[in-house]
């Protein structure tokens, strides 16, 4: 198989970018592949942190571009997932470090090794997020139901559809857009955009709907990837099958239903499933 | 199953006062770990040719201690001894 860069990107910080992209790689190494996720926040690296690796990182990709490291000493692979390795950022150099050229021969090295590299970008517009997604096949669009965040995401479909190398051949760059921290109450209520308004302004398929749940903010609390942490719940699931989409299979997309938590429910912990 | 649930924040408080405290010390130029590593492979380097990429460093940034795992490849180590032994 070809291997396949993915970016995940959103131009808006804290929609959910890092805790998606940490999914998305352990889910589609959960189903066999062999995947690299790339923290390309040079500066403020937290993919490390939420993949449950920060005490092992020794070098980064800044030291694999720049040529102090090699590609293999610089990989960090999972401890549960033999097939799922991470390739952290500089905590302590600026974006400046990432050169084009240096870039391009580390995803060109990556993808001699990996069926998918996830590329984690940076919140922004600038060099980072521009560096993050130069190379990439495809693009994951993180969005949450919210005006700010739907459009800075239109914002950075403008630069994949321009800035990228794909772009610049005059080729179509595949964008599919996740939608997370997806409140099904609130929607209910008329709170949030309706999903169908946000696939109508942004205009780019739905790659999966993830609802907001503390088991994400558990997952990172323990450094696992949701999928890992607790494969069962809602998120994990969300996470699974946007995975499979990724890889091309059909499969309907669920919207999370606001669910009533009853007292019973709550006795029972099933409410921290949902 | 609901108090096993429960345990996630002291987890990530621990794992974050571990990550700072070594942040903090890097930030002030004095990471232990980064320059034993660099000091061992100088030494090494200086008695036998060091191939950069047969070098492989294992990390684990702990509390209270860390654990620094260096693994140099040095084929030729033996012909250099039985070279100096006659």
């Amino acid at each position: 198989m070809m291997a396949q860069v993915v970016v995940v990107t959103s131009g808006k910080g804290g929609v959910g970018k890092t805790t998606s992209t940490a999914a998305l790689g352990a889910a589609l190494a959960q189903g066999g592949e062999s995947v690299v996720v790339v923290d390309f926040d040079v500066g403020l690296r937290n993919l490390d942190l939420v993949m449950g690796a920060e005490r092992r990182v020794v070098f980064d990709l800044i030291n694999v571009v720049q040529g102090d490291a090699k590609l293999p000493q610089a990989l960090i692979r999972d401890k549960r997932l033999e097939n799922l390795a991470l390739l952290p950022a500089s905590q302590t150099r600026d974006k400046e470090a990432l050169t084009p050229e240096g870039v391009e021969r580390v995803i060109g090295e990556l993808r001699e090794k990996f069926d998918w590299i996830i590329c984690d970008s940076p919140a922004g517009i600038e060099r980072g997020a521009t560096m993050a997604m130069h190379h990439a096949d495809a693009a994951v669009v993180v969005t949450n139901a919210e005006v700010s965040s739907v459009r800075d995401s239109d914002r950075i479909i403008g630069l994949l559809d321009s800035k990228t190398a794909k772009a610049e051949n005059g080729q179509k760059m595949p964008k599919h857009l996740l939608l997370t921290r997806y409140d099904a109450a609130r929607a209910m209520r008329g709170e949030m955009l309706k999903t169908e308004d946000v696939l109508e302004i942004l205009s780019i398929p739905l790659l999966g709907i993830i609802p907001e749940s503390q088991e994400v903010l558990r997952a990172s609390n323990l450094g696992s990837p949701v999928t890992l942490s607790n494969p069962a719940s809602a998120p994990a699931r969300a996470y699974a099958e946007a995975a499979k989409r990724l890889k091309g299979e059909q499969i309907q997309i669920s919207i999370p239903a606001a669910r009533r938590i009853s007292f019973i429910g709550k006795l029972f912990g099933r409410g921290a499933v949902a | 199953m609901l108090f096993r649930r429960r345990d996630s924040a002291p987890v990530a408080r621990e794992r974050l006062q571990v990550l700072l405290a070594h942040e903090r010390a890097m930030v002030g130029g004095t990471d232990l770990v980064s320059v034993l590593q660099e000091e061992i492979l100088a030494v090494i380097g200086k008695h036998v040719k060091l191939d950069r990429d047969k070098v492989q460093i294992k990390l684990d940034r702990g509390d209270p201690v860390s654990t620094l795992e260096i693994d140099v490849e040095v084929p030729s180590l033996l012909r250099a001894a039985a070279f100096g032994g006659g």
